[in-house]
């Protein structure tokens, strides 16, 4: 590795990519100084914007040659820091590879280019009946390729599961700058599952440039329902019990009284006045079975103590219930000069404690949270409001965030459900993992990466150094003597 | 082989402090025909470690073993000093009914835990063998008809507890669905068939058990292969949802063909879901014979017995292409393969005659992959032939695995977690 530094780069750069498409001029570095998650920043020394997985490769061949830094970014929606730039490295912007590449409607296969976004798949595969089921808030504008580092859900995953049951084939760049597939392209893996394993590594073990989804039937029918409850809890003891009787809704989200007073400020959503929450409940799939589910969960809904019902049965009231819910992050915005979103998790049969505990954390720290979650899967998504003019409600935002999470630790949890760890949450990965599962996980790193230029800083609190691999080999098997095979 | 060096007595009585149910390795405790020295039976995860950095201290080559129902599936070890078994850890550690979740310990059997599931109506979605352990599931990536809808093992494990090569004992996930803390080693560890570490707990995200189930049928004759490939494509793409869509075309191109597909939910909701399948599976053309029933067809999901599988992967709509390179290939061969497996879910097997010549069995494999060619180099892989279990001498002349996408990577994920080379040795290809 021959040490140059990044200015060095540039005009190997501009051969790869164009020399307009190359950024050097610290006022335009200066937009890509964050993701989402605005709180942290880091203007990058170099941005490039790659259009093929061929110039992906060279620039990163030329940083990893460099021994420079490079971190990939997509449509930098990501809440957690993981796209947040180094200011000593590259950002490589996917924004370019945005092309839907193929679709085939019987293999229901979409083959995309990681720039696309989330919801220009859905669109594209529509015309055949089908959708791209992952469905982040952010699907208008977050990318496939951002959505695969992040192992992105959305409100649907409840029943459809996460990018990495969607991804059946990567073509990656790895971190020394060489193509690859991972998968053999329909998701039947042989040998270690690469593709499961790189799909929510946050960028941290190489470049996604092309991706292979899977693309399911649109749903014969959809029903929604909205049930007003005047607690959280009486909503909660609707969401067990028709996860008890059986039923796997498509979604269940709940949104608190703040939230809802935010939502209603921003988007007029008309939810039923005075709820203390409200609860969405959606199910989708052949009409036969739906109409059968319907009738229990709006029984069950009615018995946990609802105090209004609506049911949506046309695109256009579904499309009102949910604006309310979707609307939720920014709209907190109208009610708290900043706030604080976190993504715990808990068993869903603890979120009617962990609502009580976070509530009493909340008053005792004088500090508001609008509570939104997928309650279904138990993700919270609590909203810390606080001024951030004020030091002190600022240092009381962080702390009451961090005792949220100790919190969903506390019953069995996860620190994060769907918007990673990135910079933001690696000081906590020590609270819900051991040194040793740390170290074990940097293994994986150390095989990718061993010389930590992908991304590196994300994710794990203290870097592993990798060393030298101390391997010895035994005497090779027949098949790799006669050079048929390569066996381990 | 270095059996021989286990035996030195100090090795052994290193092992059995590590682990008192250690004992001497018998013809039956063979792994594809090599007997190990010693067998440990560790009762913990604590043990498991233990055993394992034991083994590390003394350079012995290790592999785990649950029922052993996959051991002889694949290449044999290259040497084999010290068998792992896992059967004495047994237990259903929680099982949350609330949250769908429960946590086992990986020599539980996939039949002890359906009984503790199904008490609250719920179930681990995946078609095993009764009596294999969770840990071999989750090792050889076993997965039957409902891979369509509900995946492998690794879409449905959420958690896992391995003891790595030297003996440190590795967390990953949790016992929550979603979950996105950190890298998965659970995914790392599925399929890994032991050449990683020992798994030792697993958590698996549940499913109710549905209220009804229907299994609906289309018998194809041999000359109406068309028909039942349309009526694969029509099932797998239907929103009747589907929880299986399976091809069953036993003994080759002169049979006729069976397309099954199973449909999960309520009474009424089966009820009428069958009607329309049996309808959407009999316009697909070709005349099938079209029932329904609650209960399954022969043969569902099972493998003839046979010593020598192979598993063809692609793109559905690529089904036609796969039948008839099954039947060119076959014919190159000489040999008569039973086909049948997901094909909706983009799965099929090839079941040869244990007879088969040796050298049959590897034109068949060559001739089929050279057929299937999936993809390019633009467009990237689109499907797999590996030779999943044959005779080892098969294994060792056939290029089981062929091309494998991302070999480099895999070997250096090995040479991180086992850079000695202990774990199952051999076993794992990744084609060149």
């Amino acid at each position: 590795m021959t040490t140059t530094t990044v200015e060095g780069l540039v005009p190997r750069m501009r051969e790869i990519c164009g020399a307009a498409n190359v950024i050097t001029d610290p006022l335009e570095l200066r937009t890509y100084e964050c993701d989402g998650l605005t709180a942290h920043r880091s203007v990058p020394a170099l941005v490039v914007l790659p259009a093929t997985a061929e110039q992906v490769a060279a620039v990163v061949t030329a940083c990893a040659r460099a021994g420079v830094p490079f971190v990939a970014r997509g449509s930098g929606t990501g809440l957690s820091g993981g796209a947040l730039p180094h200011r000593d490295g590259v950002l490589v912007v996917m924004s370019r590879m945005r092309k839907i590449l193929e679709i085939d409607p019987v293999s229901r296969r979409a083959v995309v280019e990681p720039g696309a976004t989330n919801l220009s798949v859905s669109k594209a595969a529509a015309p055949f009946g089908l959708f791209y089921a992952p469905d982040p808030s952010s699907q208008v504008i977050c990318s496939v390729g951002g959505n695969v580092a992040e192992n992105s859900g959305g409100a649907h995953c409840l029943k459809n599961g996460f990018t990495v049951h969607h991804v059946t084939g990567l073509e990656i760049v790895t971190p020394a700058g060489e193509l690859t597939w991972l998968g053999d392209g329909t998701g039947v893996t042989t040998g270690y599952d690469l593709l499961g394993a790189f799909t929510g590594s946050e960028g941290t073990l190489g470049i996604v440039t092309k991706i292979v989804v899977k693309l399911m039937p649109l749903p014969e029918t959809v029903h929604t329902l909205l049930a007003a409850y005047a607690t959280t809890s009486d909503g909660g003891r609707a969401v067990s019990d028709i996860i008890g009787a059986g039923i796997l809704p498509a979604a269940i989200e709940m949104m608190d009284a703040l939230s809802i007073e935010a939502a209603e400020a921003a988007v007029h959503c008309n939810y039923p006045p005075g709820a203390g929450a409200v609860l969405i409940v959606e199910l989708d799939g052949p009409t036969s079975e739906v109409e059968t589910e319907l009738a229990t969960v709006r029984a069950l809904c009615e018995a946990a103590g609802a105090t209004e019902i609506r049911a949506a049965d046309d695109p256009a009231e579904r499309a009102l219930i949910w604006a309310g819910r979707k609307s939720a992050f920014a709209a907190v915005g109208r009610i708290s000069p900043a706030f604080i979103v976190q993504d715990g998790v808990v068993p869903r049969t603890s979120l009617g404690a962990v609502l009580a505990r976070i509530a009493s954390l909340s008053e005792q720290a004088g500090v508001r949270v609008a509570n939104v979650f997928h309650a279904g899967d138990g993700n919270l998504h609590p909203l810390v409001l606080y001024d951030d003019a004020s030091p002190e409600q600022t240092v009381a935002a962080e702390e009451l965030s961090g005792a949220i999470l100790d919190t969903c630790l506390e019953h069995g949890g996860s620190i994060t459900g769907e918007h990673g760890v990135g910079v933001d949450k690696s000081r906590y990965m020590p609270k819900m993992f051991s040194a040793d599962d740390l170290d074990t996980m940097q293994l994986v790193r150390c095989a990718f990466d061993p010389a930590s230029l992908c991304n590196p800083g994300k994710i794990f609190p203290t870097p592993r150094l990798c060393g030298e691999v101390p391997g010895h080999r035994r005497a090779p098997h027949p098949a790799v003597a006669a050079g048929l095979a390569e066996i381990f | 082989m270095d059996t021989e060096r286990a035996l030195v007595p100090h090795i052994r009585d290193a092992l059995t402090v590590a682990c008192p149910a250690t004992r001497d390795g018998v013809p039956s405790d063979a792994v594809a025909g090599v007997v190990p020295a010693l067998v440990g039976s560790p009762a913990s995860t604590a043990e498991a470690a233990a055993l394992l950095a034991a083994a590390a201290a003394h350079d012995l080559a290790v592999v785990p073993r649950g029922a052993g129902l996959g051991l002889g599936w694949g290449l044999p070890p290259t040497r084999c000093d010290l068998v792992v078994d896992l059967q004495r850890m047994d237990q259903v550690i929680e099982h949350a009914a609330g949250d769908l979740v429960a946590r086992v310990q990986a020599g539980t059997t996939i039949g002890h835990l359906a009984s503790v599931l199904a008490q609250a109506g719920q179930q681990l979605a995946l078609d095993a063998p009764a009596h294999a352990t969770v840990g071999g599931v989750v090792a050889t990536g076993t997965a039957g008809p409902r891979r369509f809808r509900y995946g492998a093992p690794r879409d449905l494990l959420i958690g896992l507890t391995a003891v790595r090569a030297d003996g440190v004992v590795a967390h990953s996930g949790g016992k929550v669905v979603k979950n996105v803390a950190g890298y998965d080693i659970g995914k790392l560890f599925s399929g890994s068939q032991g050449t990683l570490g020992v798994i030792t707990e697993a958590t698996f995200r549940l499913h109710p058990l549905p209220v009804a189930v229907a299994y609906v049928t289309a018998e194809f004759g041999a000359a109406q292969r068309a028909g039942a490939t349309a009526a694969v494509g029509a099932a797998a793409g239907s929103a009747l949802v589907p929880s299986a869509v399976e091809l069953d075309w036993p003994g080759g191109s002169s049979r006729p063909l069976r397309v099954g597909v199973l449909l999960e939910g309520t009474t009424a909701g089966v009820a009428d879901r069958a009607k329309r399948m049996s309808e959407l599976l009999a316009a697909a053309g070709g005349s099938p014979m079209v029932a329904v029933s609650p209960t399954a067809p022969p043969r569902w999901g099972q493998l003839p017995s046979s010593s020598m599988v192979i598993r063809a992967t692609f793109w559905v709509g690529k089904l036609s292409g796969v039948l008839d390179a099954m039947v060119a290939a076959s014919a190159d061969a000489g040999v008569r393969p039973a086909v049948s497996g997901p094909a909706g879910a983009g799965v099929l097997y090839a079941c040869l005659d244990p007879r088969t010549e040796d050298d049959a069995a590897a034109r068949f494999v060559q001739g089929l992959r050279e057929r299937l060619t999936p993809g390019s180099a633009a467009t990237g892989p689109r499907g797999s032939v590996v030779m999943l279990a044959a005779p080892a001498e098969v294994l060792a002349a056939v290029d089981a695995y062929g091309p494998v996408p991302g070999a480099a990577l895999m070997r250096a994920v090995k040479d991180r977690f086992d850079p000695g080379y202990r774990m199952f040795p051999g076993r794992l290809a990744g084609g060149s």
